[in-house]
């Protein structure tokens, strides 16, 4: 039943979707080109990569808002490795990326597993951290288009059979995510830790070890994500991407991601996110005002809240008979 | 039984023979189960009525009842013997019934006058709280009755005993005349109980009405003026507390036809498979020690906070003991956690299955496959092919209905729902299956399957403890029963020795 509706949830947004597509087409029929909408997917992959780690995160009753420093700390890292060595080829530049951001997350998920701080809290505060580590590294200062090697800049314009590897990569993250969480014990653990936390741990699985691998998962991404953002806008910078960590939960969320846990796809993320990044690609070319842009955007994230609130009502009619039952 | 019945207007002496409060037939219905039974109570002024069953009788529904939690489902409440309906919990404090709970429910972080005001703080102008005249008059009701305590101080300064004076002090403030003491000693000190017991006499003087609910027999004969006695939901007896013995009210809580609902077991047991030795724990429970045969069914009896969930769980690896040993099937074992405990054949079914016990969102093979995936998965990946057919197998076990097994378990009914739970932890094969409480909350018919599937598994060899505080469960289905008290083992019964009034001494310590 729940795959139905989860299944019935993405088939409404992909709904959405062409629906909003259709409403820009009667202005603006250039929009739904082909060409057009491979551009829109490229420039939303980014979204796609971080709401995938955030949809983990949240899965299990988390949440982490340092995404977006994440990403401006290991793009800086990068692109001062990439600065100090030139010739360091882009394979390992992306295997460091990957590995730092996933430190990063293990920071996160080590001060949630053992400390026990509030996930709010802790990733608040290295948020923090990790855009002041930023400032201290760079000096402030940022780093411009000409200091970075050609193939470091290359890399995410490079096409594979028309699409960019930037797409490619996004693609690649929602095929291998969504066989992670549909086919694996790891999978298994995220919905179980966040569904039912007390039922997770008499189980035998640890509820703390499991957020520990979602934050790990979350940051490796950023990393990713991070070198992918510098290099092709060729700049790194300490407020990169300041703010992006709202746009990202406000994808899981418009998704279909329970902000209370154990509910969430990788498909539903990822179609959250194309969801905003229709928006923000399409109100500006068809003459709409920012402030309209930002008010449909808030708008979809308070329907799609309802929506969740709604169905998440259902099953608590159903606890709360079986809590009557009991005593 | 209504032995003591036709005595019910004694306690009232001649300047005050109208109760207060009267309960006049009130039943509460939940699905499935009658929490109580027409049962009838009358609180008279400047009198003590002990309530007094065992767990489960119903105390805490009619506690619920006047409080204005619960709603009843027939029979009514008197005030001054006019009727009266308590839609909500305010309605209920300003008819002047109020409640002191066995755990405080009061506020933390709040100052203690603003607990004892809280709802109905003095209002100076403008409609703001008149804080000096709080905490004056706070002050004024904690000198009273005689507690030492400052109205700014923050309650989590306070200790257990103060918190109840302050629950106490919110109870005058609000001129109540009708007070109810649910367990108020159970997590007090000997010094603390009698400073309670003064303070009890002292609201006596001041006429109020009180019901008292306590499992300590000492007590209810030391402050008591009457009792009243429930049975599974229904009123057993009632009279002067002078009338009456120890014995007799024993026997009118516990006394009933024991054998008639269970299954007839041939209590054949084998080799030892669970030996426990000397586990303790800093705070919850201290040298138990105990052995488990295979086809044994144990029961652990005890009242509500002897520890007895507390040791299953360090038991399965949730918390760790102190100290203690624990060998199963002949191996000396260190149970590190969950995960551990099921890999050496030991599962735990918990008491609150809603919130322990099964995943809403997740399907039903998803369920069921959780504590076994070690089984279903190869290097990580998941073995659909496999999860389904032990999900197959051991839901068809327990018969267990439903269109799929891709349907997810928060669509099942609660008894179903409960068939999930027990089919997950039996598909790890277990050799030691801990039930916590496995028939609490649940109808009559479906106890006797519950009852039924425990005979079964015990006589396939598993060894079963059973975690029950209904008597004549325990005393129906185990082979032998561990009574708890206080963190400890207080008895260790079997065969003839198993008898209603001897658990209950045990448990209570008389």
């Amino acid at each position: 039943m729940p795959k139905q509706i989860l299944m019935s949830r993405e088939v409404l947004l992909t709904g959405a979707i062409a629906l909003l597509l259709a409403i820009i087409a009667t202005r603006f029929p250039a929009f739904i080109t082909p060409s057009n909408l491979a551009n829109v997917f490229n420039d939303t992959a980014p979204l796609i990569l971080l709401a995938i780690g955030q949809m983990i995160v949240i899965l299990t009753r988390c949440i982490d808002l340092s995404v977006a420093a994440n990403l401006a700390l290991t793009g800086m890292v990068v692109s001062m490795i990439n600065v100090a060595m030139p010739g360091l080829p882009v394979p390992i530049i992306i295997l460091v990326a990957v590995g730092f951001g996933a430190l990063l997350g293990m920071v996160n998920g080590i001060l949630v597993w053992k400390l026990e701080i509030p996930p709010i809290v802790v990733t608040l505060g290295t948020m923090t951290i990790f855009r002041g580590t930023i400032f201290l590294l760079s000096e402030g200062k940022w780093i411009n288009a000409h200091e970075f090697s050609d193939p470091f800049k290359a890399f995410p314009r490079a096409e594979l059979l028309g699409l960019p590897l930037m797409s490619w990569i996004a693609i690649a993250a929602v095929i291998f995510f969504s066989i992670v969480m549909s086919r694996t014990t790891l999978g298994r653990a995220f919905y179980a830790a966040g569904g039912n936390p007390h039922a997770a741990t008499y189980a035998g699985i640890d509820v703390g070890r499991t957020q520990f691998w979602a934050f790990t998962i979350s940051g490796a991404l950023a990393g990713l994500t991070g070198y992918l953002w510098v290099s092709r806008f060729a700049v790194a910078f300490v407020d990169l991407a300041g703010g992006f960590e709202l746009s990202v939960v406000a994808a899981c969320v418009i998704g279909g991601v329970a902000i209370m846990g154990g509910i969430g796809t990788v498909v539903g993320a990822m179609l959250g996110a194309l969801f905003l990044g229709i928006i923000s690609n399409a109100l500006p070319v068809v003459n709409i005002s920012p402030f309209w842009q930002l008010a449909i955007s808030g708008g979809a994230i308070i329907i799609a809240v309802a929506l969740n609130a709604q169905a998440n009502r259902e099953k608590g009619r159903i606890i709360l008979k079986r809590a009557e039952h009991a005593t | 039984m209504l032995m003591k019945a036709e005595k019910k207007s004694e306690p009232a002496s001649a300047e005050n023979d109208m109760p207060v409060l009267t309960l006049n037939g009130v039943t509460k219905t939940f699905p499935g189960v009658t929490a109580l039974s027409e049962v009838s109570l009358e609180l008279f002024p400047g009198k003590v009525t002990a309530l007094v069953g065992e767990n489960g009788a119903g105390k805490s529904t009619v506690v619920k009842i006047l409080t204005g939690i619960y709603q009843p489902n027939g029979g009514q409440i008197e005030i001054d013997g006019s009727p009266i309906r308590f839609p909500t919990a305010q309605d209920a404090g300003d008819a002047g019934v109020t409640a002191i709970h066995q755990e405080t429910v009061l506020f933390d972080e709040l100052s203690v006058a603003e607990n004892v005001f809280l709802g109905h703080a003095p209002r100076g102008r403008f409609g703001l709280i008149d804080t000096s005249v709080m905490m004056d008059r706070a002050r004024e009701i904690l000198e009273g009755i005689g507690a030492n305590i400052e109205p700014r101080t923050k309650l989590k300064d306070l200790g257990i005993a103060n918190k109840h004076l302050v629950a106490i002090a919110r109870a005058l403030s609000i001129d109540a005349r009708v007070v109810i003491m649910d367990e108020p000693t159970a997590a007090l000190s000997q010094k603390e109980i009698e400073e309670l017991y003064e303070l009890v006499e002292e609201l006596k003087t001041q006429g109020k009405a009180i019901l008292f609910i306590s499992h300590k027999f000492d007590e209810i004969f030391r402050i008591a003026d009457s009792y009243t006695v429930f049975r599974d939901g229904a009123l057993v007896g009632n009279g002067a507390i002078a009338d009456v013995t120890e014995a007799e009210l024993v026997k009118m809580m516990v006394g009933r036809e024991v054998s008639q609902i269970f299954p007839n077991r041939e209590h054949n047991t084998g080799d030892e498979i669970l030996v426990v030795e000397g586990y303790e724990h800093p705070t919850e429970f201290a040298d138990i020690s105990f052995t488990l045969r295979r086809g044994e069914i144990l029961g652990f009896y005890g009242l509500v906070g002897a520890g007895r969930s507390e040791f299953m769980q360090s038991l399965f690896g949730i918390t760790r003991p102190s100290a203690g040993e624990v060998t199963i099937d002949g191996e000396r074992e260190i149970i590190r956690s969950p995960a551990d405990a099921v890999g050496k054949g030991i599962v735990y079914v918990p008491e609150d299955r809603g919130r322990q016990g099964a995943i809403a969102a997740l399907p039903i093979f998803q369920n069921v496959t959780l504590p076994s995936l070690g089984r279903t998965s190869k290097n990580g990946f998941l073995k659909l092919a496999e999860e389904f057919k032990l999900a197959r197998e051991y839901t068809e076990r327990l018969d267990l209905r439903a269109a799929s097994l891709d349907t997810d378990v928060g669509n099942l009914s609660g008894g179903n729902q409960q068939k999930v739970v027990i089919a997950k932890w039996l598909a790890t094969q277990p050799k030691v299956i801990i039930l916590d409480e496995p028939t609490k909350g649940i109808d009559i018919g479906s106890k006797a399957a519950v009852h039924e599937f425990m005979a079964e598994l015990a006589a396939e060899g598993l060894a079963v403890i059973m975690v029950s505080s209904e008597i004549p469960e325990v005393l129906g289905m185990s082979d032998r029963v561990i009574v708890m008290r206080e963190g400890r083992i207080a008895a260790e019964l079997s065969g003839d020795d198993m008898a209603p009034e001897t658990l209950v001494r045990h448990a209570a310590g008389i």
